[in-house]
């Protein structure tokens, strides 16, 4: 599973993409929600967890935190930026 | 009409999409960074009326990005030389000059007497304003707003379309998310990011192609993609009844401050004054009044050292806000010593004496 940093994201994780895991090797358990993709993400790198307004894309569609994920979607997370 | 025989002469836009140009009143809030580009284009392009809004002061460091201004305008008002060099670019626009910020009380006021609004501006509470304002008034707004080498571009509120909020409900806090202040971004970015605007702002007001509405455009300036992300209507959003009654998130808790006008006549008169100034090392490096302790917000801990004997402390930032949110941690950390804001930060220090 492949996601797309935009904002802050990138500088939190310090890249533009990240990678998940999707076979359960690692043990951990798999993100099927946006919701538990959020965690999952919150637990590796806890600054996400700061970010109370974060959007969420499931293949270039806004997503809410109920929506299904599977291995072979685009996701993208897209916090407010401010500058201008 | 001579002047515009460019874009006339174009099949879809025609006379017809340069009179609705020419009787169109576009709001174009702050005049940096994407107010600039937003301006230079929507004057040449012929729009009728445009309303200016901003407070600031030209710095140098303004200089990177915001290309209209020269060396020479420095310490200028951005209203007062953005007005010179547009109005010598088209002597047929009408200009209204609004010198304040945006504010909840203001904000219907002026808004109201536009078609169309550009957020050009660089905060959290400024951005929400304009949103809840527009939906209230009815009226599009061209969104615009910058990190690093990236941007983002919508429209919102378009025809009864998504705003705002259907992306991002909430505001963030200050200390969420970094400002170009803190962040930096790349000069060449709010060029591109506020020459999209235009382009929207242009496409809404002649009704010609696709308006970015219900679709946010991410920017990356570093891999040159470009990537659309579709977003629904909230319909709740549009049921909105009035403004919110504070838009800074601190609002709700009143913090101990001082006018930049009192404190400088306290600098002036009195010798040993402790202040702590908030802002990056860059910022401070930059310029920093002669007494001040540089502490930024996001290692405030090394403040420690910094406590002296002294019963009151200052904390000073760019605009007030990181110095806001640093008073509210130190009071926190020392009850017994009383932390004072700067309201308006070295903005507000700068134009008293320039």
């Amino acid at each position: 599973m492949t996601i797309l940093l935009f904002g802050i994201t990138k500088d939190i994780v310090g890249a533009p993409t990240l990678s998940i895991p999707t076979a359960s090797v690692t043990g951990k358990k798999i993100p099927k929600t946006v919701k538990e993709l959020k965690e999952f993400l919150g637990n590796t790198y806890p600054e996400l967890n700061k970010l109370s307004s974060l959007a969420v894309a499931v293949n270039n569609s806004y997503a809410e935190d109920d929506q299904v994920i599977n291995s072979y979607d685009e996701i993208a997370l897209i916090p407010p930026v401010s500058g201008g | 009409m001579s002047r515009y025989i460019r874009q006339t002469q174009l099949k879809d836009f025609g006379p017809v999409g340069q009179k609705k140009l020419s009787q169109s009143k576009v709001l174009v809030v702050g005049l940096g960074g994407l107010g600039l580009p937003v301006l230079q284009y929507l004057n040449a392009m012929g729009v009728g009326t445009l309303g200016l809004m901003d407070q600031d002061l030209i710095e140098l460091h303004n200089l990177q990005r915001q290309v209209l201004y020269s060396e020479q305008d420095i310490g200028r008002l951005k209203l007062e030389v953005v007005h010179e060099k547009l109005s010598t670019q088209n002597s047929q626009t009408h200009f209204n000059l609004h010198d304040s910020f945006l504010t909840k009380d203001n904000a219907l006021e002026i808004i109201k007497d536009y078609d169309l609004v550009v957020d050009a501006t660089d905060n959290f509470p400024t951005r929400y304003l304009i949103n809840d304002a527009c939906v209230l008034l009815k009226k599009p707004f061209v969104y615009g707003a910058l990190h690093s080498f990236e941007g983002h571009v919508s429209v919102f509120n378009y025809q009864n379309g998504p705003t705002y909020r259907c992306l991002y409900p909430n505001m963030p806090s200050a200390e969420e998310v970094p400002n170009c202040n803190e962040n930096g971004v790349l000069g060449v970015i709010p060029g591109i990011i506020g020459t999209f605007q235009a382009l929207e702002a242009i496409k809404v007001l002649t009704g010609i192609g696709e308006v970015l509405s219900g679709k946010l455009l991410l920017f990356d300036g570093l891999s040159q993609r470009s990537t659309q992300i579709g977003f629904k209507l909230n319909p709740k959003n549009l049921e909105l009844k009035k403004l919110q009654d504070f838009y800074e998130p601190l609002d709700c808790d009143v913090v101990p401050a001082i006018t930049a006008e009192d404190f400088q006549s306290l600098l002036d008169s009195k010798t040993d004054i402790t202040l702590i100034d908030v802002r990056t090392e860059e910022e401070f490096t930059e310029r920093n009044l002669k007494k001040a302790i540089n502490v930024p917000l996001d290692c405030l801990e090394l403040a420690s050292n910094h406590i002296t004997s002294d019963d009151t402390i200052y904390v000073i930032c760019q605009s007030g806000k990181r110095s806001e949110i640093a008073v509210k941690k130190l009071q926190d950390q020392y009850p017994n010593k009383q932390f004072i804001n700067i309201l308006g930060g070295m903005n507000k220090i700068a134009s008293l004496c320039p």
